[in-house]
């Protein structure tokens, strides 16, 4: 089943993903067998950060220092981990 | 294989008017001789085949228009000497490569040098969950084959996806097929529904399922969705026989697929060309951009204009565009129908006839099986 995300843990894109920029949509996606995603602006920004080195908790820190603007960012980028997650996107 | 599942697309996107899934069928030759196989009754008629350098100028051509999946599909693929390097080509141009395959005829080594070039995802087919049916339906012996070459898969690390096209003579080993694929580790698990084009249509009244086999399965994939779910995802497709509302064929016409063809004939879907009227063009000699947004082929059922009555007036409309045009052709005649997948068509009362017909005959006896043989009877 499903789990729940881990601030302590270290995503990264699940096996036969792959995340790309696609200039003909001016975007970035997400393909996996024979489907594909196409990603907003704040989810790529999250997405490239999972390497399976950065953990959650890091993740939200560099997207905090890099939009420092941002307001409730950290709830924004937990929930879409979450989604990520539960989509089998994220391992 | 050919797939058989018209409309198992997963492209979550909506609407965007580019062909963002090429589907090369690089052959119509094929090992196996499947019942249901939704390649032209009369392929034997088209023997030429694009050579290397044209399909890579075709991939070429359909990454500047945007496309980002690339299938391999046949006929069986892997019957081109070639298809390492053709892989090899669109890998490098940022495709997500796909390999759509019964792994028949491809060794060991073979299969090390498909993995080596780079292909993202290999789908393999299988007919049953045991070695007799299996080989039985693919009018081949393969299943022992097909299961090594399942695990040398997932063991290079790629996502496991295996599609078995379901009908009478299979859909009551359902739960059985379920626990083949879980005890294979699949990752995901297509129970696609024969639809009925092709050989799948002069054979339907021997692969139809009944009412009652279907809601049993229904039932039962319904189960092991809910109890496997984040392990293997499982797709369940029913054939349109058994609908009320047709659908959405292809995500309409030229609106997201294209198809090419051995032969190089540019189709909106794999069925398209028993479509009478219609000039599809080639790619040899036709630029690729010029044939998706230009050709009359793929503007012909672009849009509502050609809708007929029962189609023009439906709230419906812009979500299913009237359903299939190859089943509106097949089943009233008349491509520009409805489709007879739905309650309000004046013809759906022809799929609820093919549903009682079918219930006389058994799996079996009497299947025309997809070989050059049976092709060439065809050929007029």
């Amino acid at each position: 089943m499903n789990t729940a995300i881990k601030f302590r843990n270290a995503y990264v894109l699940n096996s036969g993903f792959r995340l790309q920029w696609e200039k003909a949509q001016d975007s970035y996606v997400l393909l996996y067998p024979e489907g594909m995603v196409q990603l907003s602006f704040s989810a790529s920004e999250v997405l490239l950060l999972c390497d399976g080195k950065n953990t959650a908790a890091e993740v939200i820190t560099v997207l905090e220092e890099k939009f420092p603007d941002a307001e409730g960012l950290a709830v924004d980028v937990k929930e879409f981990l979450q989604e990520a997650i539960d989509n089998g996107w994220l391992e | 294989m050919a797939g058989s599942n018209k409309d198992n697309a997963k492209i979550s996107l909506a609407d965007s008017g580019r062909p963002l899934w090429l589907v090369s069928e690089l052959s119509y030759r094929c090992p196996l001789q499947c019942s249901y196989c939704s390649n032209p009754v009369d392929f034997s008629r088209h023997k030429a085949e694009l050579n290397t350098e044209q399909w890579v100028d075709v991939f070429k051509q359909a990454r500047e228009l945007g496309t980002v999946q690339l299938g391999f599909s046949g006929g069986e693929p892997a019957v081109r000497k070639d298809l390492e390097e053709l892989i090899q080509e669109a890998r490098a141009m940022g495709f997500y490569t796909n390999l759509i395959t019964s792994m028949v005829g491809v060794s060991e080594a073979r299969l090390g040098r498909i993995l080596d070039s780079g292909i993202d995802h290999i789908q393999v087919s299988f007919q049953a969950a045991d070695a007799s049916l299996n080989d039985l339906i693919a009018g081949t012996e393969c299943f022992e084959h097909k299961i090594k070459m399942c695990k040398a898969i997932k063991a290079a690390g790629l996502p496991m996806v295996l599609n078995v096209v379901i009908h009478k003579g299979n859909i009551d080993q359902i739960e059985q097929i379920i626990q083949f694929a879980e005890e294979l580790d699949a990752d995901y698990l297509e129970l696609a529904t024969a639809q009925y084009y092709g050989f799948a249509l002069l054979n339907r009244d021997r692969l139809l399922p009944s009412r009652a086999q279907l809601t049993r399965a229904e039932k039962i994939a319904k189960q092991y969705q809910d109890s496997l779910a984040g392990k293997m995802k499982i797709f369940y497709i029913i054939p349109d026989y058994y609908e009320k509302k047709p659908k959405p064929c292809m995500h309409g016409w030229g609106k997201v697929f294209l198809t090419v063809a051995p032969d190089g004939t540019a189709l909106p879907c794999h069925s398209a060309r028993e479509l009478p009227g219609i000039d599809f063009p080639n790619v040899v000699g036709n630029n690729l951009s010029d044939i998706w947004y230009e050709s009359s082929a793929f503007n012909h059922f672009r849009g509502d204009h050609w809708m007929k009555e029962t189609c023009r007036s439906c709230p419906e409309k812009d979500k299913d565009f009237g359903g299939c045009r190859c089943q509106a052709y097949l089943l009233a005649q008349d491509a520009e129908e409805a489709d007879p997948a739905c309650e309000k068509s004046p013809h759906h009362h022809l799929m609820e006839e093919a549903i009682s017909a079918s219930e006389a005959k058994p799996f079996g006896e009497g299947l025309i099986y997809r070989n050059s043989a049976n092709s060439k009877l065809f050929l007029k």
